[in-house]
């Protein structure tokens, strides 16, 4: 009787471990909202059928399948989970700041899910973010698309498996800084940055020919030829070259976002996301025509002297240029308030509430290439949702609830005191976090500047 | 022939002046002084209730009157049916017009060197041109507190309206002495000293901050018994604070920390004592209520202050203080995005304030913590004329900002973002040229 127990627990733990290798996907009712869907209009009165993580059925008086909670949110309004196209939380190191070219690393390898920031982006609606590498290096490391399915003590468990591959590249002062003015190692100049992405993209064509020449010959009777060194920043460069990774360039002046616009251009890279991109509004019509858009800040400048010719109409300009646009965090703080920041674009620019929402839904979804399976309400999505107990673009809406693939992971009822999913058992003073100390970008490089340690903002 | 030349050549050099202007066009927009009447408004006046299709006239610098049918044939006047009017809205706590550029040391003004320089006078680097004033008033911000920072007693805080050319036409009436308290908490992840190393450097900045009261208080009774004394600013500036003339605004935020500058206050017997940035009031909060000294708190959106928080702590915060029975003015401890200081009352009203506490928040209880009440803080006959007019709720952000008064004077609705605005929306040439 012991030894079938015992089997009994041993199958069910293997059962377990099944389920958890690949993410858990829920079902659910959600009956009589105002669903906001984005693409589609908003709908009065709606029911949104969830099952298996999907979003199975949209309409009215849907019936209650066996076995699935129905939610009443009469009154409440319903948006698709909100998605940040530039964050560095649950990262555990966020700058290789040792070369200006190190495509070689990858921001999947130090994601850290027990980053309580997690629960606090639910908590605001937030439902996927992109983990970027730092701006320390023209072209930094590799990012990763995460949706935050709070809870897993494993790092993959928050990766967004269908998310394409996607890069870190910055323009202007960081990189200059760090490598220019740290480092006394090029670039030191704006001309500087354009010249090392451009070494850097024709190394990695030039690395290309060598593996095809070896490859062509290697099969041949008789072939004595050797393979080239493996080099996993040129492959990846590579891979740049051949559209199989999405660029995301930190930048903020006009004359750099316009240089980054040609070197691409030049070299037939068409999948390129410029973020921050605070004078953006300047070179609209380039951004609308030859690039995946821009990712911008609601209303931040002034903090660095690269940003103060910038305007907080910035999205709107963008919008009204048909550039797509989304507004990204940057922080383990406005990551919580997406929805707000989207809504200033009302006041800045005068935005509809369609447009302000496809901001923080399916601009940032096109950009960072997984549109097709999330950014929108509609059948056949996957179901990341959130429900509001105002219209989200109001200053006074709060969030009731979060959805990731039809799980709920975020209940304003069910808030308990403490959501860490870890406490340091040798720590008896608890940090105690004061204003911006989660500006990130530049995470990690102060060792290279004395005056970076005093700066307040320093992405 | 040559002296012809001469006439002509002097009639073209004094020409060129006159002919240099030819270079400058476009409208000049300056603030505007004069008589203003504000027709039929709803006029929100935080002190005496919500008066509908309300007349508000303004002269002199002053709300002259307030009530139906006002005539006053030598005024401007201005429609405002179907807005309302709200008095300008006090940020408690701000780097205003004492940075330009974040990160640049050169533009910097609001930290001096040494622990001890509360005679650093921030009214003094308040820049009056600063780009960020007019990007901050049009939002219905007219009135900041410019706070210096860094060591124990970091300068001398001053209260502005953002309209003037001189830190003197801009002074609201109100300074005060920052102090930031020792603190036991460990100040992030970054901070890596061991819990004994907190303890002692707290232990030693406390005896610090008590030696040098001691030194003040001295230095005070010896000027009020006409001492001859050495030339000592720090003392004089600390001798203000112990005699009362000035208020010593107290930045603590653990709780633990509050609790015990609490104590260390009533000990002191400081006359006017502000607690400032009180991030886990909420945790003591019937104690700050029961020792009775105002607050002021923000900015509300920030993360929680520990990792054990509730995801709202920082924005439920000032709302449970407020409930608890504590006098609680907002602040956004920024400098050039001052502007979101109604979205930080919007986000304390939702959490907890409501909009009627929250409205007061940023409008008459700063002004009566400041001891400006008198001038600033509601819509009342007899007040400054600093005000502003929104097409509805000024938290909301998709409500407009229509007028802005400060002082009286009509603040023109532009700013550089604005401008920048106006010529890139349609820009021209486009992608061709």
């Amino acid at each position: 009787m012991m030894k079938f127990r015992y089997i009994l627990l041993f199958g069910l733990l293997l059962v377990a471990h099944g389920l958890s290798a690949q993410s858990p996907k829920g079902s659910v009712l959600i009956k009589n909202a105002t669903v906001l869907t984005v693409t589609q209009g908003t709908l009065e009165n709606t029911d949104v059928l969830v099952e298996d993580g999907l979003i199975k059925k949209i309409g009215q008086g849907l019936s209650v399948p066996k076995g699935v909670e129905s939610i009443d949110a009469s009154g409440k309004f319903l948006m698709p989970g909100i998605i940040d196209a530039h964050s560095h939380l649950a990262l555990d190191v966020v700058n290789e700041a040792t070369a200006p070219i190190t495509a070689q690393v990858s921001m999947a390898d130090v994601v850290n899910p027990f980053d309580v920031g997690i629960y606090r982006a639910l908590a605001g609606g937030t439902t996927i973010a992109h983990g970027l590498h730092g701006s320390a290096n023209a072209i930094g490391g590799q990012s990763i698309t995460m949706k935050y399915r709070y809870g897993t003590s494993d790092p993959e468990g928050l990766f967004m498996k269908e998310a394409p591959r996607t890069i870190k590249f910055a323009l202007g002062e960081n990189p200059t800084r760090v490598h220019g003015r740290g480092k006394n190692l090029q670039p030191r100049t704006r001309m500087g940055v354009e010249a090392v992405i451009r070494n850097g993209f024709e190394e990695a064509i030039q690395y290309k020919k060598k593996w095809e020449t070896y490859n062509a010959a290697k099969d041949k009777k008789n072939s004595t030829v050797t393979p080239p060194e493996y080099n996993l920043k040129l492959e990846t460069l590579s891979d740049i070259l051949d559209g199989e990774i999405i660029i995301h360039c930190h930048s903020y002046r006009a004359d750099e976002i316009y240089m980054l616009i040609n070197v691409c251009r030049d070299f037939g890279v068409d999948k390129l996301v410029f973020t921050h991109v605070n004078e953006g509004f300047k070179v609209a019509p380039e951004l609308a025509k030859y690039t995946m858009g821009a990712s911008v800040f609601s209303d931040w400048w002034a903090y660095k002297f690269e940003v103060y010719y910038s305007t907080a109409y910035n999205a709107a300009i963008l919008m009204e240029n048909d550039v797509i646009t989304s507004i990204n965090s940057d922080s383990n703080e406005l990551i919580r308030h997406l929805y707000h920041e989207a809504a200033k674009t009302q006041r800045y620019g005068g935005l509809s509430d369609e447009q302000a929402l496809s901001l923080i839904t399916i601009n940032p979804a096109k950009q960072l290439g997984i549109d097709q399976y999330v950014g929108s309400i509609e059948e056949g999505k996957q179901a990341d949702l959130v429900i509001f107990d105002q219209h989200p673009l109001s200053v006074y809406a709060k969030p009731q609830m979060t959805f990731v693939d039809g799980i709920k992971y975020f209940d304003i009822n069910e808030d308990v005191d403490d959501q860490r999913l870890k406490v340091s058992p040798t720590q008896m003073v608890e940090p105690v976090y004061l204003q911006a100390e989660d500006e990130r970008c530049m995470h990690g490089v102060e060792l290279f500047t004395e005056e970076a340690a005093n700066f307040t903002h320093t992405h | 022939m040559r002296k012809n030349s001469l006439i002509i050549y002097i009639v073209l050099l004094l020409l060129l002046p006159v002919l240099s202007y030819g270079q400058i066009e476009g409208e000049v927009l300056k603030p505007e002084g004069g008589s203003f009447l504000l027709k039929g408004a709803t006029v929100v006046t935080v002190t005496d209730g919500v008066l509908e299709n309300t007349d508000v006239l303004i002269s002199a610098g002053k709300i002259q009157e307030i009530g139906k049918n006002i005539s006053a044939p030598s005024a401007t006047e201005l429609d405002c049916q179907g807005q309302f009017i709200y008095p300008g809205m006090i940020d408690s706590g701000t780097r205003m017009g004492l940075v330009e550029v974040g990160s640049l040391a050169e533009t910097q003004d609001y930290a001096e060197i040494g622990n001890v320089t509360p005679n650093m006078q921030a009214l003094t680097a308040v820049n009056p041109n600063s780009v960020v004033i007019p990007v901050t008033r049009v939002s219905g911000v007219t009135t900041t507190l410019s706070v210096p920072a860094g060591g124990l007693f970091p300068g001398t805080s001053a209260l502005i309206n953002l309209n003037g050319y001189t830190p003197d036409q801009m002074y609201a009436g109100f300074k005060g002495v920052p102090m930031n308290f020792p603190t036991l908490a460990r100040r992030g992840h970054w901070d890596k000293r061991s819990d004994e190393d907190i303890e002692k450097d707290a232990q030693k900045a406390l005896k610090d901050i008590n030696d040098i009261w001691e030194r003040a208080s001295t230095y005070m009774k010896l000027e009020d018994a006409d001492a001859d004394l050495t030339y000592y600013p720090e003392m004089e500036q600390l001798a203000k604070v112990v005699r009362g003339e000035l208020a010593l605004m107290i930045e603590v935020n653990r709780a633990e920390d509050i609790l015990s500058a609490i104590k260390w206050i009533k000990e002191k017997k400081v006359k006017k004592a502000i607690l400032t940035g009180v991030a886990e009031g909420y945790r003591v909060a019937a104690e700050i209520a029961d020792a009775g000294f105002p607050v002021i708190t923000g900015p509300v959106l920030a993360i929680p202050s520990r990792d054990s928080d509730r995801y709202d702590a920082a924005y439920s915060n000032a709302g449970k203080m407020q409930k608890a029975g504590v006098k609680v003015a907002l602040r956004t401890n920024e400098a050039e995005n001052v502007r979101n200081l109604p979205f930080n009352a919007g986000f304390a009203a939702a959490y907890g304030m409501g909009k009627e506490e929250a409205l007061k928040a940023v409008t008459i209880v700063p002004a009566e913590i400041f001891g400006v009440d008198d001038r600033l803080g509601s819509i009342e006959e007899g007040k400054s004329a600093t005000l502003f007019i929104a097409d509805g709720d000024p938290f909301e952000t998709k409500t407009q900002i229509k007028h802005v008064f400060i002082d009286g004077y009509k603040i023109p609705m532009t700013s550089r973002h604005i401008r920048l605005y106006q010529e890139f929306l349609e820009r021209n040439p486009g992608l061709e040229k």
